[in-house]
């Protein structure tokens, strides 16, 4: 890093003075809890950001307790000051990817994921096929293909448990990309598939298609759209996350929709703050703030549209764990609540502490597997002493993590956990006409 | 590795040792001003370790500094000559409490509001409630002596210890006061510790006493056309026969940036509002409220809110817990006083204010706990401008004075520690500050307990600006 203006600027170094340090994010931040350490705290990171900034510290120093923050964002709700923590988080993150050394084994496992997960071109049906295949023959014989077996800090094995059934490649082909109503639709939505809903949750993402359809309205699912680049971003690889986010606007912009819709929190609080990643007063600015008006979650949309009924009764207790994405960046909270009292049947407890991560956080369950899984205790000690059959979760990642949680505490033959929209198909919705 | 640190370390369990770069500038700062960074910080989880580190630490002079959760607002925790940072807020949460006692027994890491929740659970209170209950330490609590706008009723903390286990620098561990409301054996040392900033030893239990919850509440918000009134308008409340638990007051100003802040509905054009919340039986509320009406329609209120549902009285509230953001974002820089005076004195200490923001042309705007004379004063400013923040430095300094020639005190709760040490022989006199200092040195005699606090060092000033 040769100039210290550059750096101060890239690394947000004015934003850390919103902060005034009083601490009210300490309770909020689960890694502060579990880690028992202001170094992981939200106070704590930014102080640190700003000691990197004064070059009091280096950047190596800042690592570690970058690396380890979920970025569920649950401090910036309780911020007194508005701090944005976000744009602190990206920008320390950004500063520690060019800083990298390329041997290193976490370097190795994120590429791998970028290169071979997360990639720019055709990274949906390859995911979801390669996890078809890779449930067919195993997790050595993909990890022998995928040249993963020297990546060991990846705990890919933990997961393999809990990935639902695959549908075959061919089934994949057999979706279309337009689904149009006789009667007149309601409105026009068009849906992001997104990476690893689309990979591992293909029948998720065909029952909201098909909540979508029985709501009233006409459905588009645009064949250039790409992955969110939410994890890009996560893991300081702002530039692709922007190059990701262009092609987005560009493939969404040009059907004249009402509503863009998601049904991964994750995603979709990256696809609401895509102006951030440019700049303000340009044109691509301009693009993404008329593109991010019309990101919906899935449930916001059912909520707002108001076209289902449930006639068929789900005689089940459940709990809603809800995505700090969606919760804590879309500001999206009562929707998923509001259409689980619709359904008959349902009896709904609380947790203690909702708005308390799972410890999913993108890929942090895989980069910092232990951290997570101690995160996830947390969770699971409040979702124990609810008991319900079923776990609500309206995000992949936190879905995947509330699955591994219940197999952890040995509990898979009483409770599951489920993606919102699978639930509601449960109760047999059908149009108001 | 030095010595000490060789010898402290042996009987501390490695990861509640912190001696990284990283770590350590975690644990430099707390919500007030400056940055020092600690050589170790040491997470103690009992009373064993930190009579271990206290004995380490007395036979090698190292300063030790307390910390809780770093909420303090006068420097407290910051281990402003290095040595240790002693965190406590990792040890485990306990709290017991005797209900037929009406006293409760907790360690110094539990989270004041935590006791309050417990509290309540039995239909108890605990009364005080600084504004960082939910996040600050017991132990923190205790040892500055905290107050919070319940203040005005219930009194503060000191209010409210029956006893506390100490660990004293030399590390021994010593009991005072004990489980009873009376209790006049020997000195009060419990009431000589709360509130001595650390500098006395480690706190490491204490008993509180607890008081049977209200059974209703009720709020009001009154506007001013002039602040003297609001302040004339306290006083004939106080002595009507009436005693509110909180009486707070904003002025325009903080109205102001509330409103552009996060609007709240609050009355813009008025020159001060007040907010009174009334507490307990529903019958006397009723009387009482009415009672209020007229205090303030005969004395000139110009607007009254009497809010009928719950949700209501907590809008109300949650605009005044605004205030601190919203004035936050006029400048960058902060410099938040309690200077407290004689309740009479809120009219005259108003005045002195504004001159002061006058004379030295900066944003000053004032809010607080005006039903105890505990008022805030704050001056926005900007820590680049170093011009503006000579003038920040006298006008600090003569709001300190206006105070105590009033009558009142440097500091109604937020504490001394290195900011306001310079002022205190003016409000103590020579002898009086030198009577504490005797005492702190006959229980410190190596002077490791919280060095640079409350009494200043030879030469000290105020100073806000780095360098």
């Amino acid at each position: 890093m040769g100039n210290l203006l550059e750096l101060q600027q890239k690394i947000n170094y004015d934003k850390t003075f919103d902060c005034v340090q009083c601490g009210y994010c300490l309770p909020a931040c689960p890694t502060y809890e579990t880690m028992e350490r202001e170094t992981h705290s939200p106070r704590g990171r930014i102080n640190l950001v700003k000691m990197v900034a004064e070059e009091k510290a280096s950047i190596e120093d800042l690592k570690d307790p970058i690396e380890k923050c979920l970025g569920c964002m649950a401090c910036t709700t309780v911020c007194p000051t508005n701090v944005q923590y976000g744009q602190i988080l990206e920008g320390a993150k950004e500063i520690i990817e060019e800083n990298k050394s390329k041997g290193s084994l976490h370097k190795k496992a994120e590429d791998f994921l970028f290169q071979a997960f997360f990639p720019s071109s055709k990274w949906m049906q390859r995911l979801g096929e390669a996890t078809w295949f890779y449930q067919r023959t195993g997790v050595q014989r993909l990890a022998q293909l995928m040249k993963i077996t020297d990546v060991s800090p990846l705990h890919l094995g933990v997961f393999e448990k809990v990935i639902p059934p695959q549908p075959s490649p061919k089934i994949r082909k057999q979706r279309v990309e337009r689904y149009m109503r006789k009667r007149p639709a309601k409105a026009k939505a068009a849906f992001f598939t997104g990476c690893i809903m689309d990979g591992v949750f293909f029948d998720t993402n065909q029952n909201t298609i098909e909540l979508l359809l029985r709501s009233g309205l006409e459905v588009i699912l645009p064949k250039q759209q790409t992955c969110c680049g939410a994890l890009h971003a996560h893991s300081g690889k702002v530039d692709e996350s922007r190059e990701l986010a262009k092609r987005n606007i560009v493939a969404f912009q040009d059907e004249e929709v009402d509503y863009i819709i998601n049904n991964a929190g994750g995603c979709g609080a990256r696809l609401v703050e895509y102006h951030h990643l440019f700049e303000e007063g340009t044109e691509w600015y301009e693009r993404a703030v008329e593109f991010q008006k019309k990101v919906k979650d899935i449930s916001e949309v059912l909520v707002e549209v108001d076209g289902l009924t449930f006639p068929h009764a789900v005689h089940q207790t459940i709990t809603y764990q809800p995505s700090c994405h969606m919760t804590n960046v879309q500001k999206v909270k009562s929707p998923p609540l509001e259409l689980l009292k619709k359904v008959p049947g349902l009896t709904f407890k609380e947790l203690k502490r909702p708005d308390f991560c799972c410890g999913s956080a993108g890929i942090y369950n895989i980069v910092n597997h232990e951290e997570s899984m101690d995160i996830l205790d947390v969770k699971m000690n409040d979702v124990c002493s609810v008991a319900p059959d079923q776990v609500v979760t309206t995000n992949p990642g936190c879905l995947l993590q509330m699955k591994v949680g219940i197999e952890r505490e040995g509990k898979t033959k009483e409770m599951s956990a489920v993606h919102l929209v699978d639930l509601l198909m449960e109760a047999e919705p059908s149009g108001k006409e | 590795m030095e010595k000490w640190m060789q010898v402290l370390t042996e009987k501390i369990p490695n990861q509640q040792l912190i001696s990284d770069l990283a770590g350590r500038y975690s644990y430099s700062f707390d919500a007030s001003f400056g940055e020092h960074l600690p050589d170790l910080v040491v997470q103690a989880k009992n009373r064993e370790e930190v009579v271990h580190v206290l004995k380490v630490a007395n036979d090698y002079h190292i300063p030790v500094y307390p910390r809780g959760q770093g909420t303090c607002l006068s420097g407290g925790p910051l281990p402003v000559h290095g040595g240790i940072v002693l965190d406590l807020s990792q040890w485990p949460q306990e709290i017991d409490v005797q209900v037929e006692d009406l006293t409760v027994s907790v360690s110094p890491s539990v989270r004041t509001a935590g006791i309050n929740e417990e509290a309540e659970k039995h239909g108890l209170m605990y009364p005080p409630d600084p504004s960082s209950a939910h996040v600050a330490t017991i132990g923190g609590n205790l040892a500055e002596n905290s107050g919070g706008p319940r203040g005005l009723k219930y009194g503060v903390t000191k209010d409210y210890v029956l006893g506390l286990e100490l660990v004293t620098p030399e590390g021994e561990i010593i009991r005072t006061g004990g489980q009873t409301i009376k209790n006049v054996t020997g000195f009060d040392l419990t009431k000589l510790i709360v509130g001595s900033e650390g500098t006395l030893g480690v706190i490491t239990e204490a008993t509180l006493k607890l008081v049977p919850k209200p059974l209703g509440k009720q709020t009001m918000m009154i506007e001013f056309m002039n602040l003297r009134t609001a302040g004339a308008a306290i006083s004939h409340t106080l002595t009507s026969g009436i005693l509110p638990a909180k009486i707070e007051m904003m002025d325009q100003a903080c109205i102001a940036a509330v409103e552009n802040f996060r609007p709240s509905g609050l009355p813009k054009d008025a020159a001060a509002i007040i907010i009174v919340e009334l507490d307990g039986h529903p019958e006397t509320l009723k009387v009482e409220i009415e009672m209020l009406q007229k205090i303030m329609r005969k004395i000139g209120a110009t607007g009254m809110t009497i809010p009928t549902t719950e949700k209501e009285a907590d809008d109300i509230w949650f605009a005044r817990k605004q205030v601190s953001p919203a004035i936050a974002k006029i400048k960058p820089t902060k410099v938040s006083e309690d200077a407290t005076v004689p309740r009479s004195k809120i009219p005259d200490m108003m005045d002195r204010l504004q001159e002061i923001k006058d004379k030295y042309s900066l944003e000053l705007v004032v809010f607080g706990h005006a039903g105890d004379g505990n008022l805030h004063p704050n001056i926005l400013c900007d820590k680049a401008d170093a011009a503006e923040m000579k003038r920040v430095e006298k006008a600090v300094q003569e709001i300190f004075e206006a105070a105590v020639d009033l009558g009142g005190t440097l500091s109604g709760e937020h504490g001394i520690g290195t900011m306001k040490a310079p002022f205190m022989e003016y409000e103590l006199g020579a002898a009086g500050l030198d009577m504490m200092k005797r005492i702190k040195e006959s229980w410190d005699p190596n002077g490791i307990m919280n060095p640079g606090k409350i009494f200043p060092e030879k030469g000290q000033k105020l100073v806000l600006t780095d360098g």
